[in-house]
């Protein structure tokens, strides 16, 4: 008796969680099959808002400024990163430590800090734009590729490389065929996390962006004032059903695959 | 891991082919110049810019703010350097003061003239001579209520204060807006310097508090809408779109005089060149260009010309269009004296904080 209600509790508990996590997401999903404009009146199914998202060129020019920057910050973060993250592991101990000190600031760092920072300092060298919100994501991506990598990295057995140094490896054939390959899973994870930080941010975007750039997160507050347009619960819950999609593909995919791996041993 | 791999890549495929898809527009146009243009968020018709762009070769950058100090600080940072923007009439009195617009010649204009006489008398009260700016939007403060909840017909501020509505009632959360309400409850001009007035208006919300259910901003539209209050402080732009929600709200701009806000546009002192922002400006005045403005946004237009296109029962709307009577006891905000905005900082938080 007592273990059933122990049972129960528990999974009231887990069910309580789960709701508020994701009672708001569903109360947007549900706001974009509305075909009422308002928040709190329910007008009737309709896809209307998914048709004029797709006519609106407005919401298309943001959503690939996003996933263009996000993109690009991410890839180059990520190189800047892992070749770093390499250096600052063949550092001396005293060094190690004060860089990696310097590399945690702009990730510790409130955001508005930064990004008031770095308009300050874009103004006197490039005009703000396209350019100045890439050199800002980039800026801010790089400590978490870092972070992420240099777990792997000390994990790493160097004496690996050396080995295939002896064997007549070249330099460059040697980073890609035997360090690359212990590092893939920290790269391709600092690489998402970069990518979503660069997705996610408002703040930096909004002081380094020049006139005409917009990503999501500031056109949606440009909307503010007047009520944000219901295209944008549509795109919310496309996005939403989309990385819902790619979890589920990452987690339940390779699972298979090492059980069938498992079955033929 | 490698199913993860391949997941990871199409991701990013499908990513850059959406990006490279929507971007690489370009119409026959050639480019001759470019604008950099400040206004609030979603308050012009994108199409406008394409057309005009069409038309002249100007290119348009554009670039929205949310709030009237906000886009003066982005200004005043300098960071972006603007040729005209679109303020609101406190922030641009503020402006003209620190001699941060141009002077323009309205009267070069070409469709100037579609704008009523009536709205270049409201610009007076923070550019005296219809210098600096051009009415662009324009509405009232009033009160949205739901007809199956209130009685009596709506027609004076006296509803907000005798008590018959105690919990029903929502004000605004923003002191100019509530603080003006009460001074013309009370006879009062809403621009007013003496501490007294304010003083006895302010009385007058101390002893209303009991009754509101909340001090809200956007929201307060939606709390009448859904029937959770039944009388809400609103701008006449919120008040139009309750009203399509819910056909039993009313919206009145009571008897004794509100507030009348407008948002006009200026040349920055910045401008290089003024000949291409004049003909952005006149573009807007318009009477297409404003009529797809006024379709876009849905606040009451300044132009004659889209106002006399209206059909009837839109010009009825008291939303849409204000008749003469309702704004004939209306005020434009202006900038108070320091020290009376001083106190009625101090008197605002006090409401607050009690």
């Amino acid at each position: 008796m007592v273990e059933r209600i122990k049972d129960w509790i528990s999974r009231f508990y887990l069910g309580l969680i789960i709701l508020f996590l994701y009672a708001p997401i569903a109360v947007l999903i549900v706001l974009s099959f509305n075909s009422s404009r308002s928040r709190v009146v329910w007008g009737g199914f309709t896809l209307n808002w998914y048709s004029r998202l797709f006519s609106n060129r407005q919401i298309g020019e943001a959503l690939s400024t996003t996933l263009i920057v996000a993109l690009l910050s991410a890839l180059i973060a990520t190189v800047i990163g892992v070749l770093g993250a390499l250096g600052i592991h063949a550092m001396r101990e005293k060094n190690y430590q004060l860089v990696m000190v310097f590399t945690n600031i702009p990730m510790v760092n409130a955001d508005i800090v930064t990004g008031i920072a770095l308009m300050l300092w874009f103004v006197h060298f490039i005009p703000l734009g396209f350019g100045s919100v890439l050199l800002a994501h980039i800026t801010f991506n790089i400590p978490y590729v870092i972070l992420s990598v240099m777990p792997k990295i000390r994990q790493m057995n160097v004496s690996l490389y050396e080995a295939a140094r002896d064997l007549g490896a070249g330099p460059v054939y040697g980073f890609f065929k035997v360090l690359l390959p212990q590092l893939a899973g920290g790269i391709v994870s600092g690489f998402f996390m970069a990518f979503t930080m660069s997705m996610d941010d408002f703040v930096i975007t909004y002081f380094t962006k020049g006139p005409g750039v917009n990503t999501l997160s500031t056109m949606i507050y440009g909307e503010i004032r007047k009520g944000i347009k219901p295209e944008m619960y549509a795109l919310s819950t496309l996005i939403f059903a989309f990385v819902f999609v790619i979890l589920l593909a990452a987690n339940y995919l390779p699972q298979r695959k090492k059980k069938t791996v498992k079955e033929r041993r | 891991m490698i199913m993860k791999k391949r997941v990871v890549g199409v991701v990013l495929l499908l990513a850059l082919c959406m990006g490279i898809c929507t971007t690489g527009c370009s119409g026959a146009q050639e480019k001759k110049g470019s604008l950099t243009v400040f206004n609030y968020g979603e308050y012009l018709d994108p199409a406008v810019l394409d057309m005009f762009f069409e038309e002249t070769g100007i290119e348009v950058k554009y670039e929205e703010a949310l709030t009237p100090e906000e886009m003066y600080t982005k200004y005043k940072a300098g960071a972006i350097e603007y040729d005209l923007l679109c303020s609101t009439d406190y922030m641009l009195e503020k402006l003209i003061k620190e001699g941060e617009l141009q002077e323009i010649d309205i009267d070069s204009m070409e469709n100037a003239e579609n704008i009523g006489d009536k709205y270049w008398e409201f610009s007076e009260a923070f550019d005296p001579d219809n210098q600096y700016t051009v009415p662009y939007f324009w509405g009232t403060v009033g009160i949205l209520y739901d007809k199956t909840k209130v009685n009596d017909p709506v027609d004076s501020w006296g509803v907000l204060f005798d008590g018959s509505y105690s919990g029903e009632i929502i004000m605004q959360n923003s002191m100019r807006d509530t603080l003006s309400v009460a001074l013309k409850a009370l006879g009062f001009s809403l621009n007013t310097n003496d501490e007294n007035e304010i003083r006895q208006a302010y009385e007058l919300l101390e002893k209303q508090k009991a009754d509101v259910q909340a001090y809200l901003v956007d929201e307060a539209r939606d709390e009448v809408v859904a029937g959770n209050a039944a009388l809400a402080l609103v701008y006449s732009g919120e008040a139009y779109l309750g009203k399509e929600y819910n056909p039993d709200l009313e919206y009145v701009v009571p008897k004794e005089g509100s507030q009348v806000w407008l948002d006009s546009w200026g040349v920055t002192k910045n401008c290089k060149n003024l000949e291409m922002a004049m003909q952005f400006l006149d573009f807007l005045c318009r009477e297409d260009i404003a009529q797809m403005n006024f379709e876009y946004i849905y606040y009451s237009t300044p132009n004659d010309a889209v106002i006399e296109a209206l059909s009837e029962e839109e010009r009825a709307d008291e939303t849409l269009v204000p008749t003469e009577n309702a704004t004939e006891n209306c005020e434009v905000c202006v900038q108070q004296e320091p020290e009376v905005v001083e106190l009625e900082n101090e008197l605002w938080k006090e409401l607050k904080a009690e």
